[in-house]
C-alpha cells in the first residue's frame, strides 16, 4: 500500500504542478464575464471594445495564474499559444467574410439569363444585362495565353532539367524567379509600349500576350519541380536501350510527370484568369459581344467587375452584377484549383518502388 | 514505337528490335535531338529576351516622356501630362507605394508567421492540413475580388477603428482623422496585408516543416516548453526563409493594382496622416489615369511603371538571393 502511494506521488514531484486541462476555458469564461461587467459599468457601446477587453483580461489572467502555479516559463508558453490562436482567428475573419459576402450577394442576380446576355443595351446604372460577353472574352484571352505560355514554359523547364548546364541555365533560372515577381501591370505596360510603337488599338490578343508573360514563369517552376521528381533510373533504362534523348524525354519523362505538369498549368491558368490590370490597359472592355480576339476591344470577367464597380456611380444594380461576376470568377478559379489538385493526387509521379 | 513506354515498367525488350531501331534511326536520332535541344534552349533564351525587351521598351517609351518633363521626374509632386509643357513626377506615388507596403508588411508578416506556426506546430495534424489547403485556395482568389470586397465591405467597417485611433493616437499626427470616408492609406495597407497573407504563410510553412526533427526533439528532451522549442530551434532555422517569404509578399504588395485602385481615393499630395484620404501608388495611378491619357500621357505612365519595375526587380532579386543560399525551399510554386 505504501508502495502504491509512493508511485502515485512520484510523477507529481517530478513534473511540478500543472493547470488542469479545463483551465483555459475557465479563464476565458471569467474574463468574458468581467469584460461584460466593465462594459456595462463604463457604458461602452461597441461590442468590439468588450471583446478587446476580454482578450486582454484573458492574456493577463492566463499569465498570472500560470506563472503562480506552473512557473514563468510555462506561463510564457501559454501566452505564445494563445497569441498564435488569436493570429489564426484574426486572419480567418476577413477571409471568411470575403467568401461569405461574395456568395451571399453574388447569388442575387446570378441566373441563366445573367450568364447568357451581354451589357450591350443596358446602361451601367440600370438592372438587367449579364456577363456573356465577359465570359467569352475571358475564355478566349486565357486560352490564347495558355496556347503561347504553356508550351514555352514546359520547354524551358525541360531545358533546365534535362539539358541545362552552365551559365545560360543559371541565368534562365534566376530570371524565371525574378519574372514571377513582375507586377501584372508592368507586363501590361510592356505590351502597351509595343502597341504604341505600331499605333494599334486595343484588342483581345494583346491582353493574351501580357497574360502569357505572367504565366510562363509559373509554368516553368512547377514543371521543373515535377521533372526533377522523375527518377533517373527511368531515363537511364531508356537511354541504355539506345533510345535517343528526345524520345526518352517525350515518351518516358513527360508521361511520368504529366499529372504534375497539368496541375501546374491549370494553377497558372487560374492565376491569369483573375488578372485585371493588363486587360484594363490592353483589351479596354466592351459592353457588346465581340468574339474576335484579334480585332476590336473585348470584355473580360475581372475587367467587368472593375468597370461595374467604378463606372456605375454607386448604383445597386451594378454592384449586384459585380458581385455576381465575382462569384462566377471565384467559382471558375476554385474549380480549376480543385480539379488541378485532384489530378495531382490521382496522377502523383511514380517515384521508384 | 511503343518500346520506350513499355520500358518504364518492363525490363529490357527483345534485343533484335532495339538493335534494329538504332541502325535505322541513327541519322534521324541526331537530328531529332538537335531539333529538340534547339527548341527547348530556344524557349529558355526567349524568356531572357522577353525580360530584356521589357526593360528596353519601357526605358525607351519612358525616355520619350521624361525628356519633355518640365518638373523633376523623381521629386515633383504633380501629375499634369496635359499641360504645355507637361509637369509630372513620381514622388507622391513612390511615397504611397512604400507606405502602403510597409503597413501591409507590418500587419501581415507576424500574423502569417503565427499561422504557419499554428499549422505546423500547434494545430492537430488533420486540422493543420485542412487549414493549409484553405490557405492555398485563398492565394488563388483574384485581386479584383479583394478589391471589390475592400471597397464595399472593408471600407464601411473601418470607421470604428479610425475613430478609435483618432481619439487615442490622434495627437501623433500620423493617426489624426478628419472624418472623411476611410479610403486612406491605412485601409489600403490592411487590405494588402490580407491579400499577401496566404503567400507568406505558404512559404513560411514550407520552411518550418523542414526544421530538422532532431533539433526540436533535443530541445524537448532538455525540458523546453513548446514556445522555447519554437524560439530556439524553429525560428532560427527558418529565419532566412521567413525573410524571403516576406520579400515575395512585399513584391506582390508593391505591384498590386486593382485592390488599391478600388479602395483608395487618390490625390496628388502627401498626407501626413495615414487616416486621411490622399496619395497614390504606382500601379493604382496607372490604372486610374490610363483611360483619359493621351499618347504622351501613356508614355508618362509607362515611365512610372518603369520605376515600379525596377523596384520590384530589386526586391525580388534580393529575395531570390536569400533563398538561393538554402536551395531546398523556393516560393515560386506557392
Amino acid at each position: 500500500m505504501s508502495h502504491a502511494a509512493v508511485a502515485a506521488k512520484r510523477p507529481s514531484t517530478l513534473r511540478g504542478a500543472t493547470l488542469p486541462n479545463w483551465s483555459p476555458w475557465a479563464i476565458a469564461a471569467g474574463s468574458l464575464a468581467v469584460a461584460a461587467g466593465i462594459g456595462l459599468a463604463a457604458d461602452l457601446q461597441s461590442h468590439i471594445q468588450w471583446g478587446l477587453i476580454a482578450a486582454l483580461l484573458f492574456l493577463a489572467g492566463t499569465y498570472g495564474i500560470a506563472a503562480r502555479v506552473e512557473g514563468r516559463r510555462q506561463a510564457k508558453d501559454r501566452i505564445a499559444t494563445s497569441l498564435v490562436w488569436v493570429a489564426f482567428v484574426l486572419a480567418v475573419i476577413p477571409l471568411v467574410s470575403l467568401i461569405w459576402v461574395t456568395v451571399q450577394r453574388g447569388v442575387k442576380v446570378l441566373d441563366f439569363y445573367f450568364l447568357t446576355h451581354s451589357m450591350g443595351v443596358v446602361a451601367d446604372s440600370e438592372p438587367g444585362g449579364g456577363i456573356y460577353h465577359a465570359i467569352l472574352g475571358s475564355l478566349e484571352q486565357v486560352a490564347l495565353a495558355t496556347a503561347i505560355g504553356a508550351p514555352i514554359g514546359v520547354l524551358t523547364a525541360i531545358y533546365l532539367v534535362e539539358y541545362g548546364r552552365g551559365s545560360l541555365a543559371k541565368a534562365v533560372t534566376f530570371f524565371v524567379d525574378v519574372m514571377t515577381g513582375i507586377p501584372s501591370i508592368v507586363a501590361g505596360l510592356f505590351i502597351l509600349s509595343l502597341m504604341l510603337m505600331f499605333d494599334m488599338q486595343p484588342f483581345g490578343f494583346a491582353g493574351s500576350l501580357a497574360l502569357a508573360i505572367l504565366m510562363m514563369p509559373v509554368v516553368v517552376r512547377s514543371t521543373e519541380e515535377m521533372l526533377k521528381l522523375v527518377p533517373n533510373e527511368l531515363r537511364e533504362a531508356s537511354l541504355a536501350l539506345g533510345i535517343p534523348k528526345w524520345r526518352t524525354i517525350l515518351k518516358v519523362v513527360l508521361p511520368t510527370s504529366i499529372g504534375g505538369i497539368t496541375t501546374g498549368i491549370m494553377l497558372s491558368i487560374a492565376r491569369i484568369a483573375g488578372e485585371t490590370a493588363p486587360v484594363l490597359l490592353l483589351v479596354f472592355g466592351n459592353p457588346f459581344i465581340n468574339a474576335n480576339p484579334f480585332e476590336g476591344a473585348q470584355a473580360s470577367l475581372p475587367l467587368y467587375i472593375y468597370q461595374q464597380y467604378s463606372q456605375s456611380a454607386g448604383s445597386t444594380a451594378a454592384y449586384d452584377r459585380a458581385w455576381a461576376a465575382s462569384l462566377t470568377l471565384i467559382a471558375f478559379v476554385m474549380i480549376l484549383n480543385l480539379v488541378a489538385r485532384g489530378i495531382a493526387r490521382w496522377k502523383a509521379p511514380k517515384t521508384g518502388r | 514505337m511503343d518500346i520506350s513506354t513499355q520500358n518504364t515498367h518492363v525490363p529490357p525488350p527483345t534485343p533484335q528490335r532495339s538493335g534494329g531501331t538504332r541502325k535505322r534511326g541513327a541519322g534521324a536520332t541526331r537530328r531529332g535531338d538537335q531539333i529538340f535541344l534547339g527548341l527547348s534552349r530556344g524557349s529558355g533564351i526567349l524568356l531572357l529576351v522577353i525580360m530584356a525587351a521589357i526593360a528596353v521598351f519601357l526605358t525607351y517609351r519612358a525616355s520619350l516622356a521624361i525628356s519633355k518633363d518640365e518638373g523633376n521626374f523623381l521629386t515633383t509632386f504633380e501629375w499634369n501630362t496635359g499641360l504645355q509643357p507637361p509637369v509630372f513626377g513620381v514622388a507622391v506615388l513612390a511615397f504611397g507605394t512604400v507606405v502602403s507596403s510597409i503597413i501591409a508588411m507590418a500587419i501581415a508578416v507576424p500574423i502569417a508567421v503565427a499561422i504557419a506556426l499554428f499549422i505546423t506546430h500547434y494545430a492537430p495534424r488533420k486540422l493543420g492540413g485542412a487549414i493549409a489547403y484553405v490557405v492555398d485556395l485563398l492565394a488563388a482568389v483574384p485581386s479584383i475580388v479583394y478589391g471589390l470586397w475592400g471597397a464595399l465591405i472593408l471600407v464601411p467597417h473601418m470607421n470604428g477603428l479610425y475613430g478609435w485611433l483618432n481619439d487615442y493616437l490622434g495627437w501623433t499626427g500620423i493617426f489624426s482623422w478628419d472624418e472623411g470616408a476611410p479610403r486612406a492609406m491605412l485601409t489600403v495597407g490592411i487590405l494588402l496585408a490580407i491579400m499577401i497573407l496566404p503567400i507568406i504563410t505558404n512559404v513560411s510553412r514550407e520552411v518550418f516543416r523542414q526544421v530538422p526533427q532532431m533539433h526540436e526533439e533535443a530541445a524537448l528532451a532538455l525540458g523546453a516548453t513548446r514556445w522555447e522549442v519554437i524560439r530556439m530551434s524553429v525560428l532560427p532555422f527558418g529565419r532566412s526563409g521567413v525573410i524571403s517569404a516576406s520579400m515575395l509578399g512585399l513584391g506582390r504588395a508593391l505591384g498590386e493594382t486593382m485592390a488599391v485602385a478600388t479602395v483608395l481615393s487618390p490625390s496628388f499630395d502627401i498626407q501626413a496622416s495615414l487616416l486621411n484620404p490622399g496619395g497614390g501608388t504606382f500601379a493604382q495611378n496607372i490604372a486610374s489615369k490610363f483611360n483619359e491619357a493621351t499618347e504622351f500621357g501613356r508614355d508618362a505612365l509607362i515611365a512610372s511603371g518603369l520605376v515600379l519595375f525596377v523596384i520590384t526587380l530589386l526586391v525580388n532579386g534580393a529575395a531570390r538571393m536569400i533563398i538561393a543560399r538554402r536551395k531546398e525551399y523556393s516560393g515560386a510554386n506557392a
